[in-house]
């Protein structure tokens, strides 16, 4: 099993007398990415400016990449990169001179395996900023600043990536590309990555592991997969009979649909069962937490379903 | 197990020392982009043409009892308020708005980038007084009459004396840029108190002009001691008698510059430290909404 590179236990944070982080534990290994997700204020950034050294906790143990981000030492943050949000920074900048001169920082800490820094020119080709390798950072659009952030973040050639919602302001395009550059950093360089986004669709597309945070704690952790499962939410069935259209939402499907043919055999039509989705399940999952009842399958799933139907109840 | 301690310690020096070179790098280029920027370009020349004007129209005033001209009196206490002016309220201003747009933050996610920062900033601030300099410098020695009595001396002094107050000024913008919240903090703490001095400190006309407990405020601080030694090296040795004491006091100026200087250089690795603790993604963003919500 892959080494160890993120190791959390009891993280607690307490801003005077609000617990943002009540007792989160955690683990990552090497060349995994998980995603953090859970509602603004559940607190994801938190996590990730504790685990980043940008940050001090209240409590609990934390070691990333072998050390305390605390009390760590600058050879360690040459091994971490972090794509921070895009502010005002370094406007007068051109982004050719700005790679360069951040990279420099790290050119004492490469190795043989990790040549540190990135030759500037093949990144700015890699996230796509070749045109505007000379241009001044003011005159960027919010698409080009985010790809030189992530650039800036890479340049060091990290061993651990923390990106804090990374795609924000991304057209599908350049959504694209940051998915295959994110592929590409951990197929071939062993990269770790964590990330924050609200993007769900993102979430199943990128993470080997999934984390909710709610309220403090991590409420769910696995698989996109997994975590469906987990929640054992209901399936919903479509269809319409003499022209009035009806959802319900069954435990079991394919009893259900059974049910219904035996019942009304040809009239059926437009037939359609959706699995619940990732988001269905995350929806249920802060839900369950912010009404503070225990996870009971199924509940949180009525929602959607009996009250979408314009022909009323469906008969049993 | 010591002798590998001691590799890494060593190992580590080297490689605080090359973000010190990173740094030096990156306060060059600053400088550069800021030659190329029309902003500061205008405000070298509105500055300093306007510094000049004001000198040659007053070319032929004197003043007594020095019987020296007001460009020749007066050019010393102006290259030592644009020193101490630059040195203190430059940094303090970029610092706090550094802070404000994310560079800092930057900085701190690269391996010694703080101190590479901090040595950018200091090499930017100090060539930045360049132009200004030159500009000031030059017109003025067409039409002061005479405005080195020492020669080769004097210059040597007065480059010697420049650094000196750079040194006592610099650490002093910087800790109040590190300390201050916003900008609006720097006005109050940094600019008008180097108004405010430059008026009390003998640049325009001689401080024995001002009373007693005026002269006793203004030699607490830098600007008079740095005018007082440029005014030595510029000056023949009887302008000392407006001075206060009527006397050359160069080991005195000397020892005043090079005690701010300690002080700050002893204060600012603490506050620095302090900043770059608490500089975080949030806090970035807490003060650029703090920001929208100021300018309403």
């Amino acid at each position: 099993m892959a080494e160890t590179v993120i190791a959390v236990r009891d993280l607690r944070m307490r801003y005077g007398s609000r617990d943002v982080l009540d007792g989160v534990d955690l683990e990552v290994r090497r060349g995994e990415v998980i995603t953090l997700l859970g509602p603004n204020g559940a607190g994801k950034t938190t996590t990730i400016e504790i685990l980043e050294g940008f940050r001090e906790r209240s409590g609990g143990d934390v070691r990333v990449l072998g050390e305390d981000p605390a009390r760590a030492s600058e050879e360690w943050r040459a091994g971490i990169g972090i794509v921070l949000q895009s502010w005002r920074d370094h406007r007068r900048w051109r982004v050719r001179e700005l790679l360069a001169h951040l990279g420099e920082y790290y050119a004492p800490y490469g190795t043989a395996e990790r040549p540190r820094p990135r030759d500037v020119d093949e990144l700015i080709d890699r996230v796509g900023l070749t045109d505007s390798a000379d241009q001044m950072l003011m005159r960027l659009s919010g698409g080009q600043r985010r790809r030189l952030d992530v650039a800036i973040g890479i340049v060091g050639r990290p061993e651990l990536l923390f990106l804090d919602e990374p795609t924000a302001g991304f057209d599908p395009e350049a959504r694209r590309d940051f998915h295959d550059l994110v592929h590409g950093l951990v197929d071939l360089e062993d990269t770790t990555v964590v990330l924050t986004t609200h993007d769900l669709a993102e979430a199943e597309k990128l993470a080997d592991r999934i984390l909710v945070l709610a309220g403090g704690r991590i409420v769910a952790d696995g698989s996109a997969d997994a975590l469906t499962r987990q929640v054992r939410a209901r399936a919903e069935v479509r269809w319409s009979r003499d022209g009035q259209r009806f959802v319900h939402a069954a435990d079991d499907a394919t009893a259900f649909v059974r049910s219904l043919f035996v019942q009304h055999g040809d009239e059926i039509a437009d037939l359609e069962v959706r699995r619940a989705s990732l988001e269905d399940t995350y929806m249920q999952l802060v839900h369950q937490h912010e009404t503070g009842s225990s996870p009971d399958p199924g509940s949180g799933f009525a929602r959607p379903a009996d009250v979408a139907g314009t022909g009323g109840e469906a008969t049993r | 197990m010591s002798t590998t301690t001691e590799a890494q310690s060593h190992d580590d020096r080297g490689r605080g020392l090359h973000a010190v070179k990173v740094g030096a790098r990156r306060g060059l280029r600053e400088f550069r982009i800021s030659l190329r920027n029309p902003e500061d370009i205008s405000f070298y020349v509105f500055w300093g043409v306007g510094i000049v004007v004001y000198l040659f129209l007053n070319r032929r005033e004197v003043i007594e009892p020095v019987g020296l001209t007001v460009p020749q009196f007066a050019l010393a206490g102006i290259l030592a308020t644009m020193v101490v002016f630059g040195g203190v309220v430059g940094p303090a201003f970029a610092l706090v708005t550094e802070k404000e747009d994310g560079t800092l933050l930057r900085a701190k996610a690269a391996p010694h980038g703080i101190r590479g920062y901090v040595t950018g900033q200091v090499v930017l601030q100090s060539l930045g007084m360049l132009p200004m300099l030159v500009i000031v410098v030059i017109p003025t020695a067409f039409f002061a009459d005479r405005l080195m009595h020492r020669g080769a001396v004097g210059w040597f002094g007065v480059a010697a004396l420049l650094l000196l107050g750079l040194a006592a000024a610099l650490p002093l913008g910087i800790v109040m840029g590190a300390v201050a919240r916003k900008p609006s903090q720097v006005t109050t703490w940094g600019l008008l108190p180097v108004f405010g001095l430059s008026a009390i400190s003998g640049v325009f006309f001689p401080i024995s002009a001002m009373w007693g407990w005026v002269q006793g405020v203004a030699q607490v601080f830098p600007i008079y001691w740095l005018g007082h030694g440029l005014r030595w090296a510029f000056l023949p040795d009887d302008a000392a008698v407006v001075e206060v004491g009527g006397e050359w006091r160069l080991l005195e100026a000397i020892g005043v510059l090079g005690a701010w200087g300690a002080l700050g250089m002893l204060l600012a690795p603490r506050v620095l430290r302090r900043m770059a603790r608490r500089e975080s993604g949030s806090a970035v963003e807490a003060r650029r909404q703090e920001r929208m919500q100021r300018l309403g």
